[in-house]
C-alpha cells in the first residue's frame, strides 16, 4: 500500500486558452499535515476538485489514498472535504443537512449530533442553516467533512469567518486528527497558522507549484536576518558600513539595523563593532516567517 | 442508490416543502371542487365551455371529475418542484457535497428522480382524496346522486383517472427535471416550463391547426385526460415517453461529464 495520502504527476486543468493549473507534480505523505498556499487564483481550488473527481483534469495523472483520482469511487468514502466554503440547503438545520449527507454516504446517524456537539453547535442543531453565522457555516462545513471518520481530510480555507477561538480549535482539531493518524490537506491564506500546523507544504503560483516538501526545509533553506541596535543612534551609520563592508546586504528599519548573512556571522559582527567603539544594545538572528518567503517566493519579482 | 433516494427524501420532506405544496393541492381541490358544484347548471360552471349537470355528475364517472379537473395544476405543481429541486443543487452549491459523497452521478441523478416520482405519488394522493371528499360533501346540496360512484364501474373509472393523472403528473415532473438540469437555475427552469406550457404551446395550438399532437406538453396533460377525439391517448403516450427520454438522454450525458466548478 502507497504510503502518500496525495500525488499528483502533471497534473494540468486548462480552460480555454488559461491553465488553471499546469503540470503540477507534488506529494504529500500519510499521516501528515500539509498546508496548500497560493495567492488567489493560483489554482488550490481547482487542484481540489481535481483530487476530488468534481472535474476531470485536461492531462496528468493522480491518486488519492493509493486510488487514481479518475476513480473517485473508491477513495471518496475514506475522505472528509470541504471545498469552497460550506454549501448547504438553508431551510435545512444544521442536524438535517448533515443527516442528508450521511444518509447519502451510508454512515451512522448516530455521528450527527457527536460532530455538532465537536464542532461547537450542539445547541445550535436544530436551527436552520440560513440563521447560521458565517463561523457556524463554517463549522457545519467541518463536522460534514468529519462524517466519513476520514483517513484524509481535505479542507479548503477551514478557518475563513472564525474568531481567534474559533481558529484556535480548528488548529488543535487538525492537530488532534494528524496525531490519530488522519492526513489532513489544508489551503488557507493564514500563513501563520499554517506555520503553526503544517509538516508539509504545497506552494502554488499561477497554476504553478514553486515548492513542495517539509515546511522546516523551505524555512531553513531562507537566508536569515541579523537585527542589532546600537546602544546609541549616532554610532547606526557606522554600523552600516561594517555591515556592508563585509559584503553583506544591510538596511535600518524602524531603528534597528537588519543585515541578511549567514547566522554565523553575527558572533563576527558583533566583534568589528566591538573593535569600532560600538555597544550593541541588541544582536538577534531571525529567520523569515513563512508569510514572509511566501512573499518571497510568490510576487513576480521574488520568483523570478 | 438506496441511499440517495433517502436522502433525496430528507430533503422533499421539509415542513416547508411538503406541507406548503399539501397545502396548495389541497386548496386547489377544495376550490376546483366547490366551483364545480356550487355553480351546477348554471351553464358557466365548467372547463371549457362543456356544460356539466347534476345528472352527468350522478353518473359513475362523476366521483372523478373534480379531481380530474384539478389534474392540469397538478402537472404544473409538479414541473415547479422537480426543477427547483434539481437546478437548486447547482445554485446552493451542494452538488459538489452530493458528489463527494456519492461520485456515481447516474445514481445521483436516479435516484433524486425516484425519491421525485414518489413526493408525486403522495401529492396526487392527497388531491384525489381531498376532491373525493369534498365531492361526497357537496353532491347532497347539488342534488348529485352519489349511489353510482362506489359501484365497480365507478371505483374503476376512478383507478383509471388516477393512473392516468398520476402518469401526467410525473411527466410534467420530468419535464421540470430536465430544465432544472439544463438550466440549472431554479427560476430559469420554472420560467421557461411554465411559459412554455402555459403560454407558447397553447398559441402554438391555436395557431397551426394540428400542431397540438407534436407538442410535449399538450401530450403529457392529454395522457391526464385520458386522451381525446383529436389525441389519442396512445399517441400522446408514445410521444410524451419519447420527449422525455430524448431530454434525459441529454441532460443526463451533460450531468455525467460537466464539472463541477462552483
Amino acid at each position: 500500500m502507497s504510503n502518500l495520502a496525495i500525488s499528483v504527476t502533471n497534473l494540468t486543468k486548462v480552460y480555454g486558452e488559461r491553465a488553471a493549473v499546469s503540470s503540477a507534480n507534488f506529494e504529500v505523505p500519510l499521516g501528515t499535515i500539509c498546508g496548500f498556499v497560493g495567492p488567489n487564483g493560483a489554482g488550490k481550488t481547482t487542484t481540489i476538485r481535481m483530487l476530488l473527481g468534481l472535474i476531470a483534469p485536461t492531462s496528468g495523472t493522480g491518486t488519492v489514498l493509493g486510488h487514481s483520482i479518475n476513480e473517485p469511487e473508491k477513495f471518496l468514502p475514506y475522505v472528509g472535504a470541504m471545498i469552497e466554503g460550506p454549501a448547504f440547503y438553508p431551510a435545512l438545520s444544521g442536524a438535517e443537512n448533515l443527516r442528508v449527507l450521511a444518509s447519502l454516504g451510508g454512515f451512522p446517524q448516530e455521528r450527527v449530533m457527536e460532530l455538532l456537539e465537536l464542532v461547537g453547535l450542539g445547541d445550535r442543531a436544530k436551527s436552520k442553516f440560513k440563521t447560521y453565522s458565517l463561523g457556524m457555516k463554517q463549522r457545519l462545513g467541518i463536522a460534514a467533512a468529519l462524517l466519513p471518520n476520514p483517513r484524509l481530510l481535505i479542507l479548503d480555507e477551514p478557518t475563513n469567518g472564525l474568531d481567534p477561538s474559533g481558529i484556535h480549535e480548528v488548529r488543535e482539531l487538525m492537530k488532534r486528527l494528524a496525531a490519530q493518524g488522519t492526513s489532513v490537506f489544508v489551503s488557507s491564506h493564514l500563513l501563520s497558522e499554517i506555520e503553526m500546523i503544517a509538516e508539509y507544504l504545497v506552494m502554488l503560483r499561477n497554476g504553478k507549484v514553486i515548492f513542495s516538501g517539509k515546511t522546516e526545509s523551505l524555512l531553513e533553506a531562507q537566508q536569515p536576518i541579523i537585527i542589532a541596535k546600537p546602544e546609541y543612534a549616532v554610532d547606526m551609520p557606522k554600523l552600516v558600513a561594517i555591515a556592508q563592508q563585509s559584503g553583506h546586504t544591510a538596511s535600518i528599519v524602524d531603528d534597528e539595523l537588519h543585515v541578511l548573512s549567514p547566522a554565523e556571522w553575527s558572533a563576527t559582527f558583533n566583534r568589528l563593532a566591538f573593535e569600532a567603539g560600538i555597544t550593541l544594545a541588541n544582536l538577534a538572528t531571525v529567520r523569515p516567517s513563512l508569510e514572509e518567503t511566501f512573499f518571497e517566493l510568490t510576487t513576480e519579482s521574488g520568483a523570478n | 442508490m438506496l441511499r440517495v433516494i433517502y436522502a433525496e427524501a430528507r430533503k422533499l420532506r421539509r415542513p416547508t416543502l411538503a406541507l406548503s405544496t399539501t397545502a396548495i393541492v389541497a386548496g386547489l381541490s377544495v376550490l376546483f371542487t366547490s366551483l364545480v358544484y356550487l355553480r351546477i347548471n348554471s351553464g358557466h360552471n365548467t372547463r371549457r365551455g362543456e356544460f356539466v349537470s347534476a345528472a352527468q355528475l350522478s353518473q359513475a364517472t362523476g366521483i372523478g371529475y373534480g379531481f380530474k379537473l384539478v389534474a392540469a395544476f397538478l402537472g404544473l405543481v409538479a414541473l415547479c418542484i422537480f426543477a427547483s429541486q434539481t437546478a437548486q443543487e447547482y445554485t446552493y452549491g451542494t452538488l459538489r457535497n452530493l458528489l463527494v459523497r456519492q461520485p456515481a452521478r447516474m445514481k445521483i441523478l436516479a435516484g433524486k428522480c425516484i425519491a421525485m416520482v414518489v413526493f408525486a405519488i403522495f401529492m396526487v394522493t392527497v388531491t384525489a382524496i381531498i376532491t373525493i371528499a369534498a365531492s361526497y360533501l357537496l353532491a347532497p346540496g347539488a342534488k348529485v346522486s352519489t349511489n353510482l360512484w362506489a359501484t365497480s364501474a365507478g371505483l374503476s373509472y376512478l383507478g383509471h383517472t388516477f393512473f392516468n393523472v398520476l402518469l401526467s403528473t410525473i411527466g410534467f415532473g420530468l419535464f421540470g427535471m430536465i430544465l432544472g438540469l439544463l438550466f440549472r437555475s431554479p427560476i430559469t427552469a420554472i420560467s421557461v416550463g411554465v411559459l412554455w406550457n402555459l403560454i407558447l404551446e397553447n398559441i402554438l395550438s391555436a395557431a397551426l391547426s394540428g400542431s397540438a399532437k407534436w407538442l410535449p406538453g399538450q401530450n403529457i396533460s392529454n395522457i391526464g385526460e385520458g386522451g381525446t377525439i383529436d389525441l389519442s391517448y396512445t399517441r400522446s403516450l408514445l410521444m410524451s415517453a419519447l420527449y422525455l427520454a430524448i431530454g434525459f438522454a441529454i441532460v443526463a450525458s451533460l450531468f455525467k461529464k460537466r464539472d463541477v466548478a462552483n
